[in-house]
């Protein structure tokens, strides 16, 4: 058992994957010889060799497209977007048809392709390189959307989706790739996909988040000394909503936490759900913490932008209060 | 300093039996069998007599818009001909003749116009039909890698229009191939027309062709109406992938003779004489010249391949119209390998919520 880094332990899914199955590749600009831009991929081109870890041309549409022929061909390829801000030019390949194909044929044709892209802000980064689009990839059914916020979930939750018949876009935090250290047994373990887990429990009030907004949602809970249970959802899509359903009906307050703007963020689905199944049982209005509706800010306003422990904790003491 | 050259090349161009029924004996004997010649004729005949009874499906209401394929078999025949089992066809909507060769039943194409999705599951190694135009080519290229990375000797051949040309993802797909050593063949169906827009608009280049020359693949441009010409281009172009990894791009010039589709009107925008024109180049004309020229062919086999057509096609659009209808379950059912909760809620009540709807979807 070691103590790693996101980073290292997607490295370390994506090792004991290719080693497992013959079928698994890697593609995508950078990833090969460089080690990928944040070093996820370090070390994999050297042990697997140039046909199984592949330096594309710059082709975001490309990358994801060829990806789809390989998935239909029968073989697990595991493409990376550089950022999160790039899948503009793949939205065709992604919703239009790996999402589709399954459907499309009646079974005939499937894509089981993991599509890794770094994901949100607070690395000082140029623009593109710090927005949250998981919602947008939610609202066209088809994919499947999963976002570790832990190390430990980061490496089962990749096995799961390497693993998984479908397209899975996995989003990986990059503001928490190297934050802090876990520990990741060094055995074969999944996380299961649709499952959100309880990071910890709580009697008075449940709040919902994912990705690096689960470091800030703690932080605001410790600060506010109140007893909050914390969700982090992992899968976006398909939400695990009898887990959210359960807590709220128990704590009848609900805050949802999210990096993503708050017009058709995943806040707004969750407020809704959780209006329509816990309606009884609400004590307050659910509290939707997010981005606003802008384009996410360059970098000297990001911390302005991005819900923090502070904007949380506001959020916390209005709920308690209602 | 005097001026050195960089680069040059000729772009060939490839014809053999041309639209008089002229055949090149060097270029063209021995290439196909007569036998096969006769096969591929009847072939060709059952499927332009297809194309005219889907055409009046749609027009009697009984199948949605539906783009004819007339004038353009001899493209994707030929290809389909010198093709493997194990080889890809990737098309977009204008194939159906090499596709029935290869082996997918033609009432699956009228499903598909008719809105069913059972019409895109196929047996063989094609895929369905491409709405989003050029989407498919990266797909081929896939396909094509899948096949190298396996160390199979498999190779994909894809089929797209002029129009097609245009879009990003025919830049990428050929790009890929070229840099990435993929086995895979670009067959370009110059037909003129994407939909209104005459083909000048989407390339100025005096070749089609001559787009695989800037990724570095070889190019070749060949008469699309010309059976033997197709089979010999496409050989060559399968061999280049199968035995070094290599990528072609074909244009093969043919035209439109019918409109866009059903849905569209292309007196509004196409010179008649110049349709009239082309009309005399179709593929079957100067392919039944060359069988009767070589006593292979006869009215009388015109006739009897005619109530061969009729017949066979007639048995294809009962079994179409005759299949059991979907039900609203196969709205649901394969979005994903596994059915989540919500959704199979959404399924079971086919609403999206209720009052007192609990998180397993329990209530009215």
């Amino acid at each position: 058992m070691a103590n790693l880094t996101l980073v290292q332990a997607i490295n370390l899914a994506l090792i004991q994957e290719m080693e497992k199955d013959d079928r698994v590749l890697l593609m995508g600009e950078d990833i090969g010889v460089n080690g990928g831009v944040f070093r996820v991929t370090e070390g994999l081109h050297e042990r697997f060799g140039a046909a199984r870890v592949v330096d594309t041309p710059l082709a975001e549409s490309g990358i994801i497209g060829t990806a789809i022929g390989l998935a239909m061909g029968g073989l697990r390829p595991i493409p990376e977007i550089q950022f999160e801000g790039f899948l503009g030019p793949a939205y065709d390949q992604i919703c239009t048809q790996a999402a589709r194909m399954r459907s499309r044929t009646r079974a005939g044709l499937t894509v089981p392709l993991t599509i890794r892209v770094p994901i949100g802000g607070g690395i000082h980064a140029p623009e593109l390189h710090s927005d949250s689009p998981e919602a947008i990839f939610t609202h066209n059914a088809g994919m499947k959307v999963v976002m570790p916020s832990s190390p430990y979930d980061a490496k089962g939750l990749l096995i799961s989706a390497i693993r998984d018949p479908d397209p899975v876009i996995f989003f990986e935090p990059k503001r928490i790739y190297r934050a802090f250290r876990e520990e990741v047994p060094e055995e074969e373990y999944t996380v299961p996909i649709g499952q959100a887990r309880i990071v910890r429990e709580g009697g008075e009030m449940t709040m919902v988040s994912w990705g690096a907004t689960v470091v800030q949602c703690m932080n605001a809970i410790e600060q506010s000394g109140r007893d909050i249970e914390l969700i982090d959802l992992r899968t976006i899509n398909p939400l695990d909503m009898e887990t959210v359903a359960i807590s709220v009906q128990k704590t009848g307050r609900a805050i949802i936490a999210h990096e993503a703007p708050m017009t058709c963020g995943i806040g707004a689905e969750l407020s809704a759900r959780i209006m329509e199944q816990c309606f009884l049982h609400l004590e307050a209005p659910v509290q939707r913490v997010t981005g606003f509706d802008t384009i996410m800010p360059y970098y000297k306003l990001e911390l302005e932008y991005l819900p923090n422990a502070e904007r949380i904790g506001k959020a916390i003491a209005e709920t308690a209060a209602y | 300093m005097p001026v050195d050259c960089a680069f040059e090349i000729a772009i060939e161009r490839v014809s053999i039996l041309d639209e008089h029924g002229v055949f090149d004996e060097s270029l063209g004997e021995g290439l196909i069998p007569d036998t096969d010649v006769v096969m591929l004729y009847r072939h060709m005949s059952m499927c332009r007599h297809f194309d005219e009874i889907a055409f009046k499906l749609q027009r009697s209401g009984r199948m949605g818009t539906y783009p004819e394929n007339r004038g353009q078999e001899a493209t994707s025949v030929g290809a389909a001909y010198a093709l493997e089992d194990k080889d890809w066809m990737v098309t977009c909507y204008r194939e159906n003749a090499g596709l029935f060769l290869r082996g997918v039943d033609p009432e699956k194409i009228l499903l598909h116009w008719m809105g069913d999705e059972r019409g895109n599951n196929i047996p063989v190694r094609a895929t369905p039909l491409a709405i989003a135009i050029g989407t498919q080519l990266l797909h081929a290229a896939g396909l094509a890698w899948a096949s190298k990375y396996r160390g199979e000797d498999g190779i994909a051949c894809t089929f797209f229009g002029d129009g097609a040309t245009s879009e990003g993802d025919f830049h990428e797909a050929m790009n890929f191939a070229a840099n990435l050593d993929l086995p895979i063949v670009f067959v370009c169906q110059n037909n003129s027309w994407a939909i209104s827009t005459p083909a000048s608009v989407n390339c100025s280049a005096p070749t089609l062709a001559q787009r695989g020359l800037a990724y570095g693949m070889h190019c070749v441009q060949v008469d699309g109406n010309d059976l033997f010409a197709m089979v010999k281009v496409i050989r060559e172009a399968a061999h280049r992938a199968r035995t070094e990894h290599r990528p072609t791009f074909i244009e093969a010039v043919t035209y439109r003779l019918g409109d866009h589709t059903t849905a569209d009107d292309a007196r509004r925008y196409r010179d008649q004489d110049i349709v009239d024109e082309w009309a005399g180049r179709d593929p079957m004309i100067r392919l039944r010249k060359w069988l009767e020229q070589r006593d292979l062919w006869d009215e009388t086999q015109e006739q009897a391949q005619r109530v061969e057509s009729e017949s066979f096609v007639k048995g294809v659009v009962e079994r179409a119209e005759g299949i059991e209808p979907p039900t609203s379950d196969d709205i649901f059912t394969w979005m994903y390998s596994d059915i989540p909760p919500t959704l199979d809620m959404q399924r079971r009540t086919l609403r999206t919520s209720s009052l007192g709807q609990g998180y397993d979807g329990a209530g009215s």
